[in-house]
């Protein structure tokens, strides 16, 4: 036996543990990094060079910058949302949660490890898109403290919102190979009619009125009012960035995901259980 | 404080109303190397999942190392070791990457390359599980279960798939970690791995202990040996418990060789099989959705 006083490993080093592993699977994983990570710019690139429009609604914001800030905030709900939701699925379906339920690793480090590594993924990639953006598109970079003020609580709290969901629907999902062709229609909807794919203003009334229901568009508008200059403001649905709007759905969202998320979650595939 | 590593008594779980395990009880006192056996949907499964803390149960008491295992905390996770009957699956951590990252949950793990080499992967160790052989997978699921230096290991049907040599060094293997005094519980489907590796043998048939005994006292409930030979063109045989007279009534009436002369001794499995025997096509009905799976992966493998 060993004579080395004993101590049991702190949560802050199982948690940075875990946090390491979980990046290096998002990015040794080719399909995570081409089909979450880099798809973003990869339409970014693409639906930029397509569609040229120079001057939306005499505002004299390029399409090219609309679609900027709707990149981010559908970057956003594929790294937190789509990613997450196939991934924890897939681990469940071959027991990798049971597995890991089987060691000492306290279940938070393992949720905080998860939320870090979409976190650092998130930043990452917002950070590239505004690269992009500012050499492809002349978008300009908020220089006021507000401004960012309002970027850090809509990137947080629409970050929030699709991890929390992320989790909820890994549990609904009872079959981990299937999850991905199960979300992936659901995310290209929210796409198109969240003003991402196309100005908002531009669909049918009816799609607007369905879109409004999902964070996607709020989250997507909440970044517009960060990136877009003030001007574009009156050229939205409402005439307005609506903030308070922007906040009180992306809030309500993350509660629901979270509770489903808390009532649903299993380290077990449900016929092991 | 007992000395008993693991106690159950009268413990019931149902599925859909058909009980898979039905009032099991069963002692295992510290140290010891137990093998459970018994059929597929026997309930075998099921009750080393209750064990381990992945399933509840409808009744009776379980105490594993001092607590019920539905209440496992993470103090109690240190001390048990958990080999589970699926193979671990794709990963993008390589063997040596994995078992590091698993020895960072213990407080008193063991060391990864002593580990690696005990079980044979030091050659490759940069591989990740999809690159390694089945049995080399099942190597690195033990190695990740022994990590941490538990006094308790399960190990669900270890050697599935296991070429001649790599279950004689699994064997060792185990027979080292019981030197160092962890109790072991082990499923299998194998007789020879549990005559072999046990202390004890239990065997399981629809959900109840049906037998409890070491290798030696389960052979010893044969009835007797089987001698055969061949006369007048025909095979004979005769079941006896003196074979030995019946040799030398037979050496009597023959003058010159005795045909196909053959004295077998009940094996193991004799007694496995005439003990399931009765019970089996009860169990078959009894099966739990969890052990459709496990055939099912089985058969691909």
């Amino acid at each position: 036996m060993s004579t080395v006083p004993v101590t049991a490993p702190s949560w802050w080093s199982m948690t940075a543990d875990r946090t390491v592993v979980e990046l290096k699977e998002f990015l040794r994983s080719r399909e995570q990094m081409i089909f979450i990570f880099f798809f973003p710019m990869i339409f970014l690139g693409l639906f930029g060079a397509i569609f040229n429009t120079d001057d939306l609604y005499g505002t004299g914001v390029s399409f090219g910058q609309y679609f900027v800030a709707g990149m981010i905030a559908s970057g956003m709900l594929n790294t937190g949302f789509q990613s997450l939701a196939i991934s924890i699925s897939i681990d469940r379906s071959e027991d990798v949660l049971k597995r890991i339920h089987a060691t000492p690793l306290p279940p938070t480090a393992y949720f905080v490890g998860k939320i870090l590594q979409v976190l650092v993924v998130s930043v990452v990639q917002v950070a590239l898109l505004l690269a992009m953006g500012a050499l492809l598109f002349d978008v300009a970079l908020p220089t006021n403290v507000s401004t960012w003020v309002t970027f850090t609580w809509v990137f947080v709290l629409g970050l929030a919102t699709s991890v929390a969901w992320g989790i909820a629907t890994s549990s609904l999902l009872r079959n981990g190979k299937a999850a991905s062709a199960v979300l992936t229609p659901i995310v290209l909807v929210l796409q198109f009619t969240s003003g991402v794919f196309f100005v908002f203003t531009e669909l049918p009334t009816w799609l607007q009125r369905f879109a409004e229901v999902f964070p996607l568009k709020w989250l997507a508008q909440g970044m517009r009012s960060v990136f877009l200059p003030e001007q574009f403001e009156a050229a939205e649905a409402s005439g307005s960035w609506q903030l308070p709007m922007v906040a009180i759905m992306l809030a309500v969202w993350l509660i629901a995901g979270l509770l489903i998320s808390a009532k649903t979650f299993r380290w077990l595939r449900v016929e092991d259980r | 404080m007992t000395d008993a590593a693991i106690q159950v008594q009268g413990l019931v779980k149902a599925y859909h109303g058909v009980r898979a395990v039905d009032g099991l009880d069963l002692t295992i006192p510290r140290g010891e190397v137990f093998a459970l056996l018994g059929p597929n949907g026997a309930g075998k499964s099921t009750t080393v999942e209750i064990l381990e803390g992945f399933r509840g149960r409808d009744a009776g008491e379980v105490s594993v190392l001092g607590i019920d295992p539905v209440m496992a905390t993470r103090s109690w996770r240190e001390r048990v070791g958990i080999m589970l009957q699926s193979t671990s699956p794709r990963s993008f951590l390589n063997a040596r990457e994995a078992l590091t990252h698993a020895s960072r949950l213990y407080s008193n793990p063991r060391d990864v390359e002593e580990m690696l080499d005990a079980v044979g992967l030091t050659d490759k160790a940069e591989e990740k599980p999809q690159e390694l052989s089945g049995g080399q997978r099942r190597r690195l699921d033990v190695a990740l279960a022994l990590i941490g230096r538990p006094e308790l290991v399960f190990l669900d049907e270890p050697t599935t798939g296991f070429d001649p040599e790599a279950r004689r060094q699994f064997w060792r293997l185990v027979e080292s970690i019981a030197a160092d005094g962890t109790t072991v519980l082990l499923t299998t489907h194998y007789l020879d791995e549990a005559d072999h590796l046990a202390d004890r043998i239990g065997i399981i048939s629809s959900g109840r202990l049906v037998a409890l005994d070491t290798p030696e006292g389960l052979r010893r409930r044969a009835a007797g040996a089987r001698v055969s030979w061949r006369e007048d063109g025909e095979l004979r045989t005769q079941v006896t418990p003196t074979p030995t007279a019946v040799l030398r009534e037979l050496l009597e009436r023959h003058s010159g060789e005795v045909e196909h002369l053959e004295v077998v001794h009940p094996s193991l499995e004799d007694v496995y099989l005439d003990l399931i025997g009765d019970t089996t096509a009860e169990a078959d009905a009894a099966t739990p959705p969890h052990d459709t799976h496990v055939a099912d992966e089985e058969g691909v493998a």
